[in-house]
Formats: structure tokens, C-alpha cells, sequence
């Protein structure tokens, strides 16, 4: 990444800094009381509502992939590759190898993923647009394919079961389990979410916006522009294949669907309803998306589907930079 | 040689049916830059619709062979109902946006399509055989086919001559080659872009439409077929190129022979042959065998 950096002419760094401050006080604060509650709420919550918050914010690690992408000027339609990947790695290695250690599932999850990313990144970063939406719908449905037919590996459509995970050597009762698995779900987002912040107001986050601003005068500027678009799809696999993991551990269960293209549908739904400018959005949208999702599901199971195309069109439509975005740019950026 | 003969039959019907289900898409790319997620969505409507006429048809112990015009009159109603419909609706606020946007709009469109077919005909299987019963059964040499196969591939042809007829011979045609060439000297030059947007759309819904109403007799029509062909038709038309009719034709009969050989020669990869060939076209031709090189803005 170095070397890209210092591709930028030297002029326009101390301006990328200066007002690129990713954080104003008042924004770090807000995210840290925020952490806090997510922290507390591990033990006050009904089951339920535990189980649908940490898939929430398993699906909200992918979305924060899916908002780096797009503030690179790409939407990938296809980020369930990655989510399944890493998810049927770590049911692979616990019925595998007998591998039950959660810090050890997880990055076998996003090293799996990344792995993909890496293989299919070489055709897709040569694309742009619709082209790499396609081509990226087209790899995840290939693992569907895949994972549906190799039966007696996969399972088939039935899936694989994941067994309760260890934490550092301890193992839990499957109840606890389950709140260590939120646990590890809030430390994966903080993480997440402070790496998307650095990097917002970090050179690598000037390039990638300047290459969906234009990415050939970029490229005059002698950027590998090709090579900076992998890193990015590289990154957002990997956040993908983390909550991919994550999904796994908190279901108890993986199937094929993981990979369907209407999962990743769901994540550039999310990745929409919140914009791609905050880092809040995609966790809050990909909360909020949950909970309708469920009672959506509830009352009308056969609609459901027709109730979230019809909230996306006008807000494609008429709100393009997202719902929230404006929110969150207010709430964060007061002191700028 | 059986062998071949039959990998040369199959891949045929394969290649007609992959061209029915892609040529709307093109079309509809070509002219309205829009590639039309939702055209999965019209292609179930069709196949729908055509399974109610068919079986409705078949219902009334009238004269058989009028279940195939069914099938014909289900592809123009939809076509005709929904094609101005989702252009003047929803498709029209899009143009000049952002491209991705757009796949957007239509992947919303998808979802609430998908969800009314549901709605309209329940989620039980509909079958509507008789059309496929009626023309029996032809041998070509050792192997027999259901003759309704061949009539896939006569539909096929005739759809592919009739709209390079029309694009190549009609007044009509001829302004929408102009607008898929330049639009805005077309305006100039005082053509009705309007016009030509929805009726072109139109016309892709409409083989969209056809290209369900002719699959409808060879499946059972439930739920979820909107999906697969979307996929499909996608790879068709990148292999032959964005945009580009006789690149749909061939990308279609690669794919078809391609496929119908792995069937009969390695059956392990027969699922992923479409994406192996979409993969080897796009790395030695990115722009696909007929698309056009574009030039990339300053």
C-alpha cells in the first residue's frame, strides 16, 4: 500500500490530512458509548434478541466490506461467496480435524476467504460497474453450485451442522457459548469499524475515492489503479468471510444459501439503506434489516420480499447516499 | 459419431433455448443501457401466464394445437402489459444515472416481482404438458427427442430472424439502431426517444415472456425459476458481448454445444461449464466476441 501512497503528488497529502480527520471527539465518544451498551447488553438480553443482534452484526462486518467497495466507486453482488466460504471452512474443520477453537475458526474463515478473493479478484478487478456486479453474482453462484452438488462433503441443500465452539480452551455450556460468540461479535466490529474509520481518512481511502471519482486520471497520476482495486476487494472479502464465520458459530448451521445471490442481495440492500459514507450505518442498518426481516417474515411470509423492493426503489431513487448517511454525518462531523 | 450427432442436437436446443431467454436482455442493454435484473422476473410472468392459458385451453376440449398459440399470446400479453409499465413507471427516472444504481432499481423491481407472482398464482407447481405431449416424439438416427425440442429451436430462429428483419428492414428498427448508435443525435435528428425506449423495452419483455411460455411445458412451473435464468442469460449475453444480437446468438450456441459436450463426455462439470466458458471468453476478450470497444472518459 506504501507504495501507492506515495504516489499521490506530495502536494495533496497534508490536505488529505487536514481534512480527513476521521474522527471528531465527539464521534469517538459516541462509539464508544455505543460499544459499551453492545458490551452490557450481552447479559441483559433474552435469547432471542441475542441471537438476532449477533447475526445482525455478522451481517454488518459484511456490509462494512461491501461500503468499502462502494466508496471505490464497485458493488459486488456476489459477497455470499466469501460469507459461505468462510462459514463451510470452519464446519469443514470441525468435522474435519475436530477443530472447535473460535480464535482459530476465525481466521481460517477470512484466510479461506481471502484465498478466493485473491483467485477471483484477478478477473474481477479488471472490471468496473455492472460488469464486476455480474461478475461477482456469477463466482458466488459457481460456490452454490458447488456446494449443493458436492453431497457427500457439503451435505448437499441440507448443509453441515457447526458444533458449539471453544473460546481460548474454554468450553462453555452451549448457552454460554452463545454469548460468547456475540462477545466475539462486538470485538470483530470494533475492530472492524476502527479500520474502516483509519482508513476513511487514510491515503489508501483518498485513492480508492478518487478511482471512483475517475479512475484514469488516477492512473496518469501512475497509481496501479488494478492493484488498489484488488486490496480493496481483498479487504471486503475478508471482513465478509469473518462475519461469514461469525454466522456460523451463532446458527449453529450452514447451508447453501449462504452462497445464493439473494443473500448477497441482502448486503447491498443493507449497504444501501445506510450509504457508504458512515461507518454506523451499515451496523445499524444491518440491525434494523434483522429485526424487520423477522417480523416481516412473520406476518407476511410471502410478501417479504415485496415489501423490501418496494422500501429500496424510492430510496434508491430518491435517497441514493442512503438513509442514514445524512444522520450520521451530523451526529459525527459536529466539531469539523 | 452417435455420440456427436447427439452432443450436436442437444447443444443445439440447449443454444435455442439460451438464445430465447438472453436476446431480450441484449436488446434491452442496447438501447436503454440497463442491464435488467428483473428480466428473470418477466420470463417466470411468461411462463406463468402461458401454464394458465395452456391449462385453461386444454380445459375446454378444444382443438389441441391452439395451446401453442397460448403459448405465443402469453408472451405479448406480458410483454405488452408490463413492458410500459416498468419502462414509463420506474425505469424512466433512472436514465443517465449512475449504472449500478440502475442494476439496483432493477434488482428491487426483481424482488417485488417475484413476490407478486407469488401472490397471483400461489406457490404451488403449475404443469402445463399438453403442448409438449401433442408433437410426440422425432428420431435422429439412433436417438429419439421429443419433437417439442424442435419447435424450441423453429422459435428460436424465428425470433432471431424476425428481430434482425426488423431492426435491419423496418423504419422502426432502423431508428433504434440509430439510438443505440448515438441518442443524442438521434434526438437531434428529431426521433421520439421516448417512444423507441418503451417499445424497445417492451419488445425484451415480451421475449422474455416467450422464452417462459416455451420453457413452461418442459418444467413444472413453481416459484424460483426467475433466478436461475437471470444467472444464465447474463453469461450468454457476456460471452457474446453487451449489447450485441448475433453475440447473443453465438455466445448462446457456444455455451449450448459446450454444455450438451460436457453432458455427454465429463458429467462432473456440467454444472459450471456456462461460468467456464463465461470465464475463458471474458479473459481472452473482456468486452465479450461481438461487444465493441468502448472508450474509457477522461
Amino acid at each position: 500500500m506504501n507504495r501507492e501512497a506515495s504516489a499521490v503528488p506530495p502536494e495533496a497529502v497534508p490536505v488529505a490530512r487536514a481534512t480527513g480527520r476521521p474522527a471528531a471527539p465527539a464521534g469517538r465518544l459516541l462509539l464508544l458509548g455505543l460499544l459499551a451498551a453492545l458490551l452490557l447488553l450481552g447479559w441483559g438480553l433474552p435469547r432471542w434478541l441475542n441471537f438476532l443482534l449477533t447475526l445482525a452484526l455478522a451481517k454488518g462486518l459484511v456490509v462494512l466490506g461491501l461500503v468499502l467497495l462502494m466508496r471505490a466507486g464497485l458493488v459486488s453482488f456476489g459477497q455470499g461467496l466469501f460469507f459461505a466460504a468462510a462459514a463451510y471452512a470452519a464446519a469443514f474443520a470441525i468435522k474435519l480435524w475436530g477443530v472447535r477453537e473460535a480464535f482459530l475458526l476465525l481466521p481460517l474463515g477470512m484466510a479461506a476467504a481471502a484465498a478466493l478473493a485473491v483467485l477471483t479478484g484477478l478477473l474481477a478487478a479488471r472490471y468496473r460497474a455492472i460488469f464486476f456486479a455480474m461478475l461477482t453474482l456469477a463466482f458466488s453462484m459457481v460456490l452454490y453450485g458447488l456446494l449443493i452438488k458436492a453431497y457427500p462433503l457439503t451435505g448437499g441443500s441440507d448443509g453441515l451442522r457447526v458444533a458449539v465452539p471453544t473460546v481460548l480452551g474454554y468450553a462453555p455450556d452451549p448457552q454460554r457459548a452463545r454469548v460468547l460468540v456475540y462477545y466475539l461479535a462486538v470485538g470483530a466490529v470494533a475492530a472492524a469499524v476502527s479500520l474502516v474509520r483509519r482508513q476513511a481518512g487514510s491515503c489508501f481511502g483518498y485513492l480508492t475515492q478518487a478511482i471512483r471519482d475517475n479512475e484514469v486520471r488516477v492512473e496518469y497520476l501512475g497509481v496501479p489503479v488494478r492493484r488498489a482495486v484488488l486490496a480493496v476487494y481483498l479487504e471486503g472479502a475478508v471482513l465478509a468471510g469473518a462475519g461469514g464465520v461469525l454466522a456460523a458459530l451463532a446458527v449453529g448451521h450452514v447451508d447453501p444459501n449462504l452462497a445464493y445471490w439473494t443473500t448477497s442481495g441482502e448486503f447491498v440492500f443493507i449497504a444501501l439503506l445506510g450509504g457508504a459514507e458512515g461507518v454506523l450505518a451499515p451496523l445499524a442498518g444491518a440491525v434494523l434489516y434483522e429485526v424487520v426481516k423477522a417480523y416481516a417474515f412473520k406476518y407476511t411470509p410471502y410478501a417479504w420480499q415485496m415489501v423490501m423492493g418496494l422500501v429500496m426503489l424510492p430510496i434508491i431513487l430518491f435517497l441514493p447516499s442512503g438513509l442514514w448517511a445524512p444522520l450520521e454525518r451530523r451526529w459525527l462531523r459536529v466539531r469539523e | 459419431m452417435s455420440t456427436a450427432i447427439t452432443i450436436a442436437v442437444d447443444g443445439l436446443v440447449f443454444a435455442s433455448w439460451l438464445f430465447l431467454v438472453s436476446v431480450g436482455l441484449t436488446l434491452i442493454y442496447g438501447v436503454l443501457r440497463i442491464l435488467n435484473i428483473a428480466h428473470g422476473s418477466l420470463y417466470a410472468l411468461g411462463a406463468y401466464s402461458a401454464a394458465t392459458l395452456v391449462i385453461a385451453w386444454s380445459g375446454r376440449d378444444l382443438w389441441p394445437g391452439g395451446t401453442l398459440l397460448a403459448l405465443l399470446v402469453a408472451g405479448a400479453v406480458v410483454g405488452v402489459a408490463a413492458g410500459p409499465l416498468i419502462e414509463r413507471g420506474v425505469l424512466r427516472w433512472t436514465y443517465g444515472r449512475d449504472p449500478v444504481l440502475q442494476l439496483l432499481v432493477t434488482f428491487a423491481l426483481f424482488l417485488i416481482l417475484e413476490d407478486a407472482v407469488k401472490l397471483l398464482w400461489g406457490t404451488s407447481p403449475y404443469y402445463a404438458y399438453q403442448p409438449y405431449r401433442l408433437l410426440g416424439q422425432v428420431a435422429v438416427g439412433p436417438v429419439v427427442y421429443p419433437g417439442y425440442s424442435f419447435l424450441l429451436l423453429g422459435v428460436a430462429v424465428a425470433a432471431g430472424v424476425a428481430l434482425w428483419l426488423f431492426l435491419a428492414r423496418s423504419r422502426f428498427g432502423r431508428l433504434v439502431v440509430a439510438v443505440i448508435h448515438d441518442p443524442e443525435m438521434g434526438t437531434a435528428l428529431g426521433i421520439n426517444l421516448t417512444r423507441v425506449y418503451v417499445l424497445t423495452f417492451s419488445l425484451g419483455a415480451a421475449l422474455a415472456a416467450l422464452g417462459g411460455a416455451v420453457t413452461a411445458p418442459m418444467i413444472s412451473v413453481v416459484p424460483g425459476i426467475a433466478v436461475e435464468v437471470i444467472v444464465v442469460a447474463f453469461a450468454v449475453v457476456v460471452v457474446g458481448g453487451l449489447g450485441s444480437l448475433p453475440g447473443a446468438a453465438l455466445g448462446a450456441l457456444l455455451i449450448g454445444v459446450v454444455r450438451a459436450a460436457a453432458v455427454h463426455l465429463f458429467p462432473a462439470v456440467e454444472l459450471f461449464t456456462i461460468y467456464l466458458v463465461m470465464a475463458g471468453v471474458l479473459w481472452l476478450r473482456p468486452q465479450g466476441l461481438f461487444g465493441g470497444v468502448e472508450a474509457r472518459r477522461l
